[in-house]
């Protein structure tokens, strides 16, 4: 975490050294006033000198006007400083995972990588809004605290000897017995959620399962479980308060006490002792708010190390240092080559795909057949780069695709992968992401080929109307057919469709596919599927089985040719009709 | 401070943590506070006398810790007599000091002296000093000891009334119809479990006691410095009117601060939520600079509106302390000269001084108080509307019983609709005897799903009846019913455990050879030995350890193993590849064999082996037959099934 502020706290160092130059005066005028109140006893009120302790009063005054600009000012700096620094890290973050590739996205995890970039990062903020307050505020004021104590009696000042140390250790011993029930805590609310959430979800199953009674079983548990903890909490924070207090107050008695015998003794003037009072009070306070608030470190320096981690992960996949750039006349546009193509993901023994060596002619349509987990995916998502090859080339009109500049090869490619996923905003809006500048009757044209006109035409408001977030208030159906109309609008010289008809019922998938074929014509398309009949009118079919090209050619061909192809059609064709 | 403070799931965090004294958030209020309320205590009832316990110990270790400054107050005074005693010669009585000092002019000092006990040239009396200290730490232990208890009990109270409405709650979720599942957020319901029962804990904890102890001390404190002097004791309360109305102004210049903080946040985390989970299409789109554009512009708004917020709110502080150091100077000063003139003894006035600084902090704890009751109560109301949803219609008294389940499956005229306008099924029969297997195609949205959901007796018909057996399945218990099924579902639901519990869901006294079977036989025996723990591998959360094929496969080992009289298989195997897909069905038909089967598909292959097959659209069974039967009749079902096997769909759609 050192490193992580380190780093970024740099520009907001001036805010730093005006806040602790501030804090400290804060500690030290707190210190000063009670000695003036002392001065008022000793030199006013015993002398009678009236003039003496308005005057006084008049110098504290001021100072506490002073100390309240001072403090002003300083949250100013401080609060600066802690948001800026939330800002700029949680930029730095966004625009790091910006360039990462599926390796480091998959690496962490979307949900983690959300986490880390909103609530790692308000954790450490947190901290430094509390570190520039009170963890400041608290050794600036124990050490002066200290030294005024000294200065107005330094037998007296022995007593912190005894209670610093006994404070310190029941707070210590508090914290030892809580920490763990508070972390003991978090699991147990965290099982009592999955087991609700599960509930929640699986409502249907255990309903129609029977098993009411044991989930609520399993419940009760948890529940009980959580409320036994919480039960030793609750209690030990009803023995810690009334400890601590009793320390502080037994400390004042103390100092009467011994304060007594030195006045007595003449060693000491009657004032002192007030003020010593307020001294002792002071540094007892800071003690107790530097160990509350030191509890949040280990917290946030975790959270910093989860957010460094992602700040400090270089992105595999980037930029070549001289791109190179499609020259016209070499290879027809839209061509797209895998040669001995490899790849496995890092650290695995076995290749997600082995020396696959199939040519994408230029505006032909190529489909992919293949039975879960053969590999399918894996190869589509190498022609954007989303993963490099780890043997073999990519190629895209004739150029490897890691010679070219990423942006120029995302231009070519229309992507419809196989979650739909939509932006929320408008319809228009998602279409657009395609190509900024498609207007509306291209829009039209392109819901239209994805047979998706009829339901944008029953939304309210058509092309302006709403879309959640991930597309929630549409069908699995719809929002593939807004996604693939969205690849539709970008015009791009390669289509991808990662098994993105899966959602439509066969007929709507038949009208979309005839209205691609005639629409697409001279751009190059690659569809992924399971279903036969999708695949059926490909120009080509490349039949992946673990990993491996087993047959490529037309249906009949492959009928004939490939014996897995074949297995995979008559798991869905009856023998007479696929002939 | 509470055991389970902590940032509340789900919604926005806020972003540089609250003001001081929960003036920082807005806070949300109840619809009705006053039932609502009335509500929450009436749920302490059971409780009252450990309440009473509390309130009363609460009172007395105040009561105890307002008496302490006073006393020491006392033990101060000692000692100033002791000091001014030792300065004035022994031998002289002390009206003749004072009438020494009035004939020096020093008339201030005289009454000083005057109002004081003193024993000319003694000295401190340290017997007396001993005395008064040691009643003042007798009073310091009672009150802690009163506190320890008060805390003790009430964390007790605390904790068995959350425990109590969290179990209330859960066990409501279970008698709810599933019609509430479908209008209720996941989120949401679970919020309320979580989020709001904590929040009525802390709410319960602190605003009691603290309510009860604050109160005692703000009343005891303004007594003991009423009774002190009169006159500080103005000056000190001057001091709070003006604390409050700074509060209040600067609270309501933060509030709009926070509330633009919290917004923007939302937004911001919204924004890296969606570019996070659509990484690949903003990359391959070529969106990056647009989404790093729009970050930007809600980052530095989000700073903006956190760096105002944080920075109005941390007025506060300085301004209580300007306002609180004002107070301590006047009373310093008037005290001061007040001990000069003898009408207040020191030691009052250093227990004035320690009283005002005890006497702000109680009252913006007040203050706080309410905001937090407020938001408490609004969690309870939110709890509460959860309990008052309308349950199921509970079983028959006297339940009919089936002994042994033959499988006759009888829809009766049924009708049914999800919402009142807009009817789903109307008039709907069929019938489905013994050993038949059933099957249910059509388009999305012609209700199939809603057929099981009807015979499950998970939603109640609103016209007709279905029988089971010939029996109503109405005058079944609900358990009795579903204990003839069982159902795969086309979402496969695992639950966080090992894949040899998630198996072993439907029947709770399978061996590991059942488990072992029934994975064989749904293939995934196959997947389950390449994972590093076999069946002890502990599925997560959302079981993202195993593809949505492999889940599937998981489910309908489960039902296999649940040997049920009825089998309802709902789009069971959609998420598993083809060849996989016929293992499974011979095995399935194994099981189907000698029991009634429903079956819902969107593959035709599926399904072309069933007796009867049900084409439905919009809630009506248009056509009915076998396959062969549907085929020849060139109808609705030729049209689904050519469609599915042609590549030109001129072709099908025109044979519609």
């Amino acid at each position: 975490m050192i490193t992580l502020l380190r780093r970024h706290l740099r520009p907001y160092r001036r805010h730093l050294v005006v806040v602790v130059v501030l804090v400290a005066f804060q500690a030290l005028g707190q210190l000063w006033l009670p000695s003036l109140n002392a001065d008022i006893i000793n030199e006013g009120v015993l002398t009678g000198d009236t003039g003496y302790i308005l005057r006084i009063g008049g110098v504290m005054l001021a100072a506490t006007v002073l100390l309240g600009i001072a403090s002003i000012i300083s949250s100013y700096f401080s609060a600066r400083a802690a948001m800026g620094f939330g800002r700029d890290v949680r930029a730095a973050m966004f625009h790091r995972v910006q360039g990462f590739s599926l390796r480091e996205l998959n690496h962490f995890g979307t949900p983690s990588l959300i986490t880390r970039n909103t609530n790692d990062v308000q954790q450490v903020q947190m901290m430094i809004v509390v570190g520039l307050t009170m963890m400041l505020m608290a050794p600036i004021t124990m050490i002066g605290g200290v030294v005024m104590a000294l200065r107005e009696n330094a037998q007296l000042t022995g007593l912190l000897l005894v209670i610093i140390p006994v404070m310190l250790l029941v707070i210590g011993v508090m914290m030892r017995w809580l920490i763990p029930l508070f972390r003991s805590v978090q699991s147990k609310i965290d099982k009592i959620n999955q087991i609700l959430r599960e509930n929640l979800s699986g409502v249907r199953v255990i309903r129609a399962f029977v098993r009411t009674g044991y989930e609520e079983e399993r419940f009760t548990e948890a529940n009980a479980d959580l409320t036994a903890v919480q039960l030793r909490i609750g209690r030990l924070f009803a023995v810690t308060m009334p400890s601590i207090m009793f320390i502080v107050n037994v400390s004042s008695v103390a100092i009467v006490w011994f304060g007594g015998r030195l006045i007595g003794d003449g060693t000491m003037k009657i004032g002192s002792l007030t003020a010593f009072i307020s001294y002792v009070m002071q540094i007892l306070f800071a003690v107790m708010m530097a160990v509350m608030t030191f509890v949040m470190v280990p917290r946030a320096a975790a959270s910093g190390e989860r957010v460094l981690e992602v700040l400090d992960t270089e992105p595999v996949i980037h930029d070549p240092a001289s791109p190179l750039v499609v020259k016209d006349g070499g290879t027809p546009r839209g061509t797209v080559e895998f040669r001995g193509v490899e790849f496995r993901y890092p650290g695995a023994h076995a290749a997600v795909l082995r020396d696959i060596t199939v040519t994408l002619p230029a505006g032909s349509t190529t489909a992919v057949v293949g039975g879960t987990g053969s590999g399918k995916s894996t190869l589509v998502n190498l022609i954007p780069r989303l993963y490099d090859v780890t043997s073999g080339t990519v190629l895209v009109d004739g150029v490897d695709v890691r010679d070219l500049a990423q942006q120029d090869l995302w231009s070519r490619l229309g992507l419809v992968p196989q979650r739909a996923f939509l932006f929320s905003g408008t319809v228009a809006d998602n279409l657009r992401y395609g190509r900024e500048s498609a207007t509306e009757a291209e829009m039209w044209k392109a819901l239209e080929i994805a047979q998706a006109r009829e339901v944008v035409e029953g939304l309210p408001g058509d092309l302006e109307a709403h879309i959640d977030q991930g597309g929630t208030n549409l069908s699995g159906g719809q929002r593939q057919r807004l996604a693939i109309a969205r690849a539709l609008v970008r015009r791009p010289e390669i289509y991808i469709f990662d098994d993105s008809f899966s959602a439509l019922d066969y007929a709507t998938d038949a009208r979309l596919r005839a209205a691609l074929r005639e629409n697409t014509s001279d751009a190059t398309v690659l569809i992924i599927a399971q279903r036969i009949s999708t695949v059926l009118g490909a120009d080509q079919i490349v039949v992946l089985d673990e990993g491996s090209v087993v047959g490529v050619g037309t249906h009949d061909e492959l009928l004939e040719s490939c014996e897995t192809y074949a297995e995979i059609v008559s798991s869905q064709l009856n023998r007479t009709e696929a002939a | 401070m509470s055991a389970t403070a902590k940032p509340a799931r789900g919604r926005p965090g806020p972003g540089g943590g609250g003001g001081p004294g929960g003036l920082g958030l807005p806070a949300e209020k109840a619809e009705n506070f006053g039932p609502s309320f009335k509500r929450l205590v009436g749920r302490l009832r059971p409780e009252r006398w450990k309440i009473f316990v509390v309130i009363s110990f609460a009172v007395f270790s105040v009561g105890c810790s307002v008496a302490g400054p006073k006393l020491l107050g006392t033990a101060t005074d000692v000692l100033f007599a002791g000091v001014v005693g030792a300065w004035v010669p022994a031998g002289m009585s002390k009206d003749q000091v004072v009438a020494a000092l009035q004939a020096k002019g020093e008339n201030a000092k005289a009454d000083m002296l005057a109002a004081m006990d003193i024993v000319p040239g003694s000295g401190i009396d340290f017997d007396a000093l001993g005395a008064a200290l040691w009643l003042v730490v007798g009073v310091y232990v009672l009150s802690s000891i009163f506190s320890w208890v008060q805390g003790y009990v009430m964390a007790g109270v605390s904790q068995r009334v959350i425990y109590s409405l969290r179990d209330e709650v859960d066990r409501k979720l279970g008698r709810l119809p599933l019609g509430y599942f479908d209008q209720h957020a996941r989120g949401d319901l679970l919020s309320r479990v979580t989020n709001d029962i904590d929040n009525i804990n802390t709410t319960l904890t602190q605003t009691l006691t603290q309510a009860i102890t604050s109160l005692t001390m703000v009343l005891g404190v303004l007594g003991m410095m009423i009774w002190i002097s009169p006159v500080l004791a103005l000056i000190a309360l001057v001091t709070v009117p003006l604390s409050m109305v700074v509060t209040m102004m600067i609270a309501k210049r933060s509030q709009p601060q926070f509330a633009a903080q919290w917004k923007w946040t939302g937004k911001l985390n919204g924004h890296v939520e969606e570019m996070y989970s659509g990484h690949e299409l903003v990359k391959v789109y070529g969106r990056q600079t647009q989404a790093e554009e729009l970050f930007d512009e809600t980052n530095e708004r989000m700073y903006r509106a956190s760096f105002s917020a944080q920075f109005i709110s941390g007025i506060i502080m300085p301004a209580m302390t300007i306002i609180g150091n004002l107070g301590y100077v006047g009373i310093a000063v008037v005290g001061g000269l007040r001990v000069a003139s003898g009408q207040i003894s020191l030691g009052d006035v250093q227990a004035f001084i320690q009283y005002s600084r005890q006497f702000t902090m109680p009252i913006t704890q007040l203050a706080s108080l309410t905001n937090l009751l407020q938001s408490g109560v609004a969690s309870a109301e939110r709890v509460f509307a959860v309990l008052d949803e309308v349950e199921e219609e509970p079983d028959p008294v006297t339940p009919a019983r089936l002994d042994d389940v033959r499988g006759h499956v009888e829809f009766d005229r049924i009708s049914f609709r999800y919402e009142a306008d807009k009817p789903l099924i109307e008039n709907l029969s069929l019938e489905a005897r013994p050993g038949q297997t059933v099957a249910i195609v059509g388009p999305t949205g012609a209700g199939k799903t809603t057929l099981v959901n009807l015979l499950m007796r998970f939603y109640e018909l609103d016209g007709g009846r279905i029988l089971l057996d010939g029996v109503d399945i109405r005058e079944l218990t609900r358990d009795d019913l579903r204990h003839c099924f069982g159902m795969v579902l086309q979402d496969a639901w695992l639950f966080g455990g090992t894949i040899r519990d998630n198996i072993a869901y439907g029947s709770g006294s399978a061996t590991e050879d059942d488990v072992l079977r029934a994975a064989t036989a749904a293939h995934v025996d196959h997947f389950v030995q390449v994972l590093p723990d076999g069946y002890d591998t502990v599925l997560d959360d959302e079981a993202s350890n195993v593809s949505a094929g492999e889940r599937q496969l998981l489910t309908i080992a489960r039902a296999f193993l649940s040997d049920p009289a009825i089998l309802i298989l709902d789009e069971a195997t959609s998420s598993v590849d083809t060849r996989t897909e016929v293992l499974i069905q011979q095995a399935m038909a194994r099981l189907r064999k000698g029991r009634t089967s429903f079956v819902i598909a969107h593959r035709l292959s599926t399904i072309q082996g069933a007796d009867v097959i049900l084409v439905l659209e919009n809630g009506a069974v248009v056509e009915q037959g076998t396959h062969d039967e549907l085929l020849a009749r060139h109808g609705a079902y030729h049209a689904l099934y050519t469609s599915q096997f042609t590549a030109d769909p001129e072709e099908a759609v025109a044979s519609r």
